[in-house]
């Protein structure tokens, strides 16, 4: 195949937030995470832990608790307002204040009639949720000291709430506190630190389980209030539980980084009385575990270390397959970097600024051109490069900004298009012409925003719409415009893909819905065949003239990808073409990036998938008979981005997980020698 | 020390007529240590298992035909590749019953012989001096192959060796009498071209041998006169010029072998190690003329280390794979193991380990010499220069040997500058008046010196009080007995000067004195003997040099202590094998003295303190030794531009 001249970067400093909290829907299947930055992600757990959904965070939200009601999404922070998210837009929709100081938790009832809030003035406040808002109810016998952790009874009739040093049922009803439940402190020379109860549980048999800070995990009698049994969990504290669905396993987070299971089990084989046990330990993270999932079949956890990680309960699964793997989710499923083939330009988006470099023509440094800072105090939800180098536009959820960049030999100048047509307010996902003249954004409701732009002006054309069918308008989160433009391409989060026609500025076809969401597409320059890999890893080729599938995408499906491809646990979420080899696709997850060569026989099912050592140690002659059309490079990790360059040369940006952990505070609990 | 162990017969031979040649061509290393591939010098090639002494094959090439080379194993195909008639290349497997249809390819000139090291490609090397990897040539065979060697050069011996990762064909050749080397490399190919220093005239080498060591290939080889020699190459800077031009190739003497009556005429002698080499063809020192030997020498000390007596005729050839020495002599194949740990005075002498080599010794001794050569006025033999001792003041005998030493040969000196020592010596202890310190010093400086060639040396510059020469002495004499060590311990300690009430961070004697004493701590030797010796020391002395030895090691526990550069100072762990010494053998004395009793609690804390650092240092070992497995990880910076390669 050949040499590559590979520009190999690793001066974007992406750092991760901290995962604080996150809550799971049962129902939908999907997994709302909040992380230290403000920012809420939602993953589809039912098309391959898939990020589908990012709402960019603000400077000061700090989100402290989460909570699905049915399909709507409440936060709660410190700052002591109640949120409910627009899950269409990616926005908030609104806001209520609490007025009781910083809220530390948030919890629906069963029906999803009555959220709690647990607030810093001592007071839990119950919110009735209405169709569009909720509505302050009333508040539940103030007591002193902040309430920290809140569980509804599943009844509905009974809260139970963690406080320091104890732990208070209140009648839902009256508002009264039925119960007190003393809990002890740590033992030994922190007996005078008061002890806080991080978490609670409320079991339908009136069990109440509750995690503190002195590392006790205890299982009370709700009813009579007496207290159980006492599991001494960690030195820590155990920052957080959750509970199964069916109430026969409860699992608790520790600041040490481990997740312990506890069972409802009968302690012996003939016995029939059952009793929580503690049974297993997981240990998947290094710092604190601050946010858990307990799902029907795995154990969901994340904290400090940023990571999200899915450990599937063996005895729930079915072993040694896709789905009894463990996952990490350490990256965004989307490109935070932006290329600028001609100009060999890279733009780097944090969630407050932009990074402009510039790449160096041989051995050395390349240059850092422009820091652009946001205004106000939103975070940048999604940016573009055009290729040529020259604009640069970004957006966050109330406004978008574009800029003229010069870039000269050492300093660059970027210059901010005053007046922007008032069409352009909240984008999800921005893309320029490859001409540069044009400006692509997604906006509300399915519909494309057209803008020119040029020196002079910046003018408002078209919006592209398409009729459709379900009352739903899914928010387009990949745009892609084809190298002649002629063409764009958009694709929503249910999976749909449009063509439209830029010509006659109309819908042009729909690609036929797969039942995964597509992660990445591109328009080939040459075919103008739409290329579009989903997430359960299939990828598919689309003739843009003909309407249909191509022959090649046929025989992939056909013949079937290697169960290795399959089951590479981190999306494709970039693809270039190669301008002098079109049989050539060039796509990467976070560990490979690989060349797709179309000319090339599919591997067979028994077929070794990476294959580059085999190939290297076979002399010339017979690496012809031997290569397949999968070439795959592991050289390479942590992959942020990989993209061609107009001259031919590979750009690969890493952000090794190693440096990511090395800016991590240190942990409670290291692992000595021996120990 | 050395060791040849009991030989077993690997096969018989069957020699020529005349016994000239033992018939075999080679022998090569097969697939592992435990197989070999022997060829005979006419039309067979057989493999053996070495420890089953037994053949697992043989191949014989037709009638008329004849092998020109031995067979060597390439290990990469796990084929065999030999050459008949000089100009047919020959390829086959073990499972191949019959030579004629295995593969063949006839090449354009006279191949000389093909080496192969383990796990290389092998190499072909023809007549005329030119090289091929076996795979290009049999891509093309009838390539023209061109001429390196001169008219009426012709090749003598050739091996190749692998330095690091490249390889190297050494070949020498003769023409008229003179002989060259040429230093090939492969891959990228350049060659050198070198001439062996002149023997005697009429001499050419009898064996030669190379092997690679430290960066530089070290060829020795030996000529009829007994003389060994070895010329150190550099494997570096080679293939800037193309080596028309023949550098000199400097060379040391390694080895003046008996050679008995006559020369030597069937002797081979190969290097085992860096320290030690087999010689077959060789009389045994102390066994009469008889040359049916194999001797294990070492040269670095220039002793004999172990020899066998080979029934029947020698032939002059060896070979030696994986500790064992293949063998013809008489009828037979011998295979006889052996075995060279590293020597080091420490095994014969005691505990000091020898780390300079024979070579920086030989180099020292030549700036030595040059230097002075200017001097020299008269030219004086050994006998006259004696005589002369008996008699002369001392400043002619000073100026004499001085420029005896200068006009010396290295390898004549030896015997000389023993017997100049001893009549020095003896004349100085009959005649009390005459004392020639600077021409004793001269003559240690030399290292030919040591303390069994003139055992008063040391005792006589003792009781001149001559510490420099003391000191020369116990810095180059490597076996000095340990009670000759006592007794300048004992002179030292009881020369010490009277220090008031000595603190542990003022040095108890004088700077003199202290060197003097750091050399003793750095003389080899052995506790049991030192340990009679040690007792005689009176409890003074014991409490002083313990003293020094205390604050010794504070000053090397407390900063570091700089190893200077050309300053010979102990090691912590010769302070404290002292200090147990010492302790041993006067523990019941120290007790019962008052004076003793703090010093005895400070060198009890230290040893709480090593035993300390010893088992903390036992319990990090485990993660140290990770460190090794780890691989080294290169540095990649924030931006670097890199070419990949994908297939």
């Amino acid at each position: 195949m050949g040499e590559f001249k590979v520009h190999r970067v690793r001066f974007f400093d992406y750092m991760p937030s901290a995962i604080r909290t996150m809550a799971f829907n049962s129902q939908t299947e999907r997994l709302a995470v909040a992380r230290a930055d403000g920012a809420v992600e939602i993953f589809n757990f039912n098309d391959n832990f898939f990020q589908e959904k990012v709402i960019p965070g603000q400077d000061g939200r700090a989100i402290e608790a989460l909570c699905w009601v049915g399909h709507r999404l409440f936060s709660a922070g410190l700052n002591g307002e109640i949120t409910e998210y627009d899950l269409e837009n990616l926005r908030p929709q609104y806001t209520v204040d609490a007025y009781g100081g910083p809220i530390w938790t948030i919890s629906s009832n069963s029906q999803g009639t009555q959220l709690a809030v647990g607030c810093e003035d001592g007071t839990v406040k119950i919110f009735a949720i209405l169709e569009e808002r909720i509505q302050f109810q009333r508040n539940l016998n103030r007591h002193k000291g902040r309430i920290i952790s809140l569980c509804w009874h599943p009844s509905s009739a009974q809260i139970a709430a963690g406080m320091t040093d104890m732990i208070t049922i209140y009648d839902a009803e009256t508002g009264q506190a039925t119960r007190r439940l003393l809990v002890d402190r740590a033992m030994g020379a922190s007996k005078n630190k008061e002890v806080v109860v991080w978490s609670v549980g409320y079991l339908s048999d009136h069990t109440i389980i509750s995690g503190d800070s002195a590392g006790k995990v205890q299982i009370w009698n709700g009813l009579t209030g007496t207290l159980v049994r006492t599991y001494l969990v960690t030195k820590w504290d155990v920052l957080v539980l959750s509970v199964s669905k069916d109430e026969s396993s409860v699992i608790a987070g520790t600041s040490e980084g481990t997740v312990i299971q506890f069972q409802f089990i009968s302690s012996t084989l003939d016995q029939h009385d059952k009793e929580w046990v503690r049974t297993r330990t997981f240990r998947n993270h290094s710092h604190d575990v601050s946010a858990l999932a307990h799902t029907d079949t795995a154990v969901v956890s994340g904290g400090m270390d940023t990571q999200l990680v899915v450990r599937p309960l063996l005895d729930k699964v079915e072993k040694n397959t896709q789905e009894s793997a463990l996952r990490k989710i350490a990256f965004p499923h989307r490109s935070l970097v932006g290329c600028a083939k001609k100009a060999g330009l890279l733009l780097f988006q944090f969630p407050d600024r932009l990074e402009l470099w510039k790449l160096g023509e041989s051995e050395g440094h390349g240059e850092q051109h422009t820091h652009t800072h946001t205004l106000g105090e939103d975070h940048i939800c999604c940016s573009a490069l055009s290729a040529c180098g020259g604009w640069l536009a970004y957006s966050t959820v109330s406004s978008v900004r574009l800029y003229r960049i010069h870039v000269m030999i050492s300093v660059s100048s970027s210059l901010q298009v005053p007046k922007l047509p008032k069409e352009l307010r909240s984008v999800h996902q921005l893309c320029f012409s490859s001409d540069s003249s044009k400006l692509f954004a997604s906006s509300c409701q399915s519909s494309v925003i057209v803008v020119a732009v040029s020196q002079q002006e910046c003018r408002y054309l078209h919006t592209l719409k398409h009729k459709t069918v379900s009352t739903m308008l899914y928010r387009l989160h990949l745009l892609c415009a084809s190298d002649d433009g002629k063409w764009l391409a958009t694709a929503n989060t249910d999976c749909e893909i449009h063509i439209y026609n830029l010509h006659k500025m109309k819908l042009h076809c729909m690609v036929p819905v797969y039942n995964s969401c597509p992660t990445t597409i591109a328009i080939h320059p040459v075919t103008n065949n739409l290329i579009s890999v989903h997430a359960d890893q299939q990828i598919f080729e689309f003739s843009l003239v003909q309407k249909e599938y191509t022959q090649w995408s046929r025989r992939l499906q056909t013949q079937g990808l290697l169960s290795l491809w399959l089951e590479r646990d981190t999306p494709i979420t970039h693809i270039t073409f190669n301008p002098k080899n079109p049989d050539h696709i060039i796509l990467h997850d976070t560990y490979m990036f690989c060349i797709i060569d179309q000319s090339l026989p599919f591997p067979e099912l028994n077929a070794v998938l990476w294959n580059q050592m085999t190939l290297k140690n076979l002399p010339v002659s017979q690496r012809i008979g031997q290569s397949h059309a999968f070439k795959i490079c592991k050289i390479f990790q942590h992959l942020m981005c990989v993209s061609l360059l107009e001259d031919l040369s590979l750009v690969v940006v890493e952000r090794p997980l190693l440096d990511i952990m090395s800016q991590l505070p240190a942990p409670v609990r290291q692992k000595k020698f021996a120990t | 020390m050395a060791a040849l162990y009991e030989g077993y017969t690997l096969c018989g031979l069957v020699p020529d007529q005349n016994l000239s040649s033992s018939g075999i061509q080679g022998i090569e290393e097969e697939r592992d240590r435990d197989h070999v591939v022997v060829t005979d010098s006419t039309r067979s090639v057989t493999l053996y298992k070495v420890s089953d002494q037994k053949p697992l094959g043989s191949w014989t090439v037709k009638q008329g035909q004849k092998l020109t080379c031995p067979a060597v194993f390439n290990s990469q195909t796990n084929e065999y590749v030999a050459v008949t008639d000089n100009k047919v290349i020959r390829i086959w497997k073990e499972d191949d019953i019959l030579l004629d249809k295995a593969f063949k390819a006839t090449v354009s000139s006279d191949v000389w012989k093909v080496h192969c090291t383990h796990g290389g490609e092998p190499v072909v090397l023809f007549q005329r001096g030119a090289v091929r990897l076996l795979d290009s040539l049999l891509a093309a065979p009838q390539q023209p192959i061109e001429e390196v060697l001169a008219q009426e050069e012709t090749i003598r011996w050739s091996t190749i060796i692998v330095a690091e990762t490249q390889q190297f064909i050494i070949i020498t050749t003769e023409q008229k009498g003179e002989h060259f080397l040429y230093l090939q490399r492969l891959n990228p190919n350049s060659v050198q071209r070198y001439r062996l220093e002149r023997e005697e005239p009429g001499l050419s080498p009898l064996s030669f041998s190379a092997i690679y060591k430290d960066k530089h290939i070290c060829l020795l080889y030996l000529y009829p006169n007994g003389h060994m020699y070895q010329s150190v190459l550099s494997v570096r800077g080679l293939g800037t010029e193309e080596g028309v031009q023949a550098l000199p190739l400097p060379r040391s003497l390694l080895l003046g072998l008996p050679v008995g009556d006559g020369q030597l005429e069937a002797a081979s002698a190969m290097a085992l190690d860096e320290a030690h080499v087999a010689v077959v063809g060789v009389p045994h020192p102390s066994a009469g003329g008889g040359k049916d030997f194999l001797c294990i020498w070492n040269t670095n000390f220039q002793t004999l280390q172990a020899g066998k007596e080979m029934a029947g005729k020698i032939y002059g050839q060896l070979w030696s794979y994986s500790n064992k020495v293949f063998i013809p002599h008489g009828k037979t194949l011998s295979i006889i193991p052996f075995e060279c740990p590293k020597s080091s005075l420490a095994s014969a002498l005691g505990k000091l380990k020898h780390t300079k080599t024979e070579g920086e010794l030989n180099q020292t001794c030549h700036t030595l010499r040059t230097t002075r050569k200017s001097q020299s006025t008269t030219n004086l033999t050994t006998d006259q220069v004696l005589e002369l001792i008996k008699t002369a003041p001392v400043e002619e005998i000073q100026k004499e040997v001085e420029g005896f030493l200068t006009r010396s040969e290295f390898q004549d000196l030896q015997p000389s500058v023993g017997q100049l020592a001893l009549t020095l010596v003896s004349r100085s202890l009959a005649d009390p008046a005459f004392y020639s310190s600077s021409t004793l010093a001269q003559l240690v400086h030399t290292r030919c010196l040591c303390h069994s060639v003139c055992p008063d040396l040391v005792l006589l510059a003792l009781e001149k009080k001559d510490y420099f020469l003391c000191q020369l002495c116990l810095q180059f004499f490597p076996d000095i007995p340990e009670a000759v060590t006592c007794a300048c311990l004992k002179t030292r300690a009881e020369d010490k000067k009277k220090a008031s009430a000595p603190s542990q961070l003022i040095c108890p004697v004088g700077l003199h004195k202290a060197v003097l004493i750091n050399e003793i701590l750095q003389t080899p030797y052995s506790d049991t003997f030192l340990l009679p010796h040690l007792k005689d020391l009176s409890s003074q002395n014991v409490m002083l040099f313990l003293q020094y030895l205390q604050f010794l090691y504070l000053k090397y526990s407390q900063d570091a202590f700089p190893q200077m550069e050309g300053f010979r100072s102990p090691s912590l762990s010769q302070i404290m094998d002292w200090v147990c010494l010492l302790l041993d053998a006067h523990f019941t004395v120290l007790v019962m003295t008052p004076e003793a009793k703090g010093l005895l609690l400070n060198l009890h804390s230290f040893v709480k303190s090593q035993v300390r650092l010893v088992s903390e240092l036992g319990k990090i070992e485990g993660s140290l030794q990770q460190l090794h497995k780890m691989k080294a990880k290169e540095s990649i910076g924030q931006y670097s531009i890199e070419i990949i390669e994908l297939f």
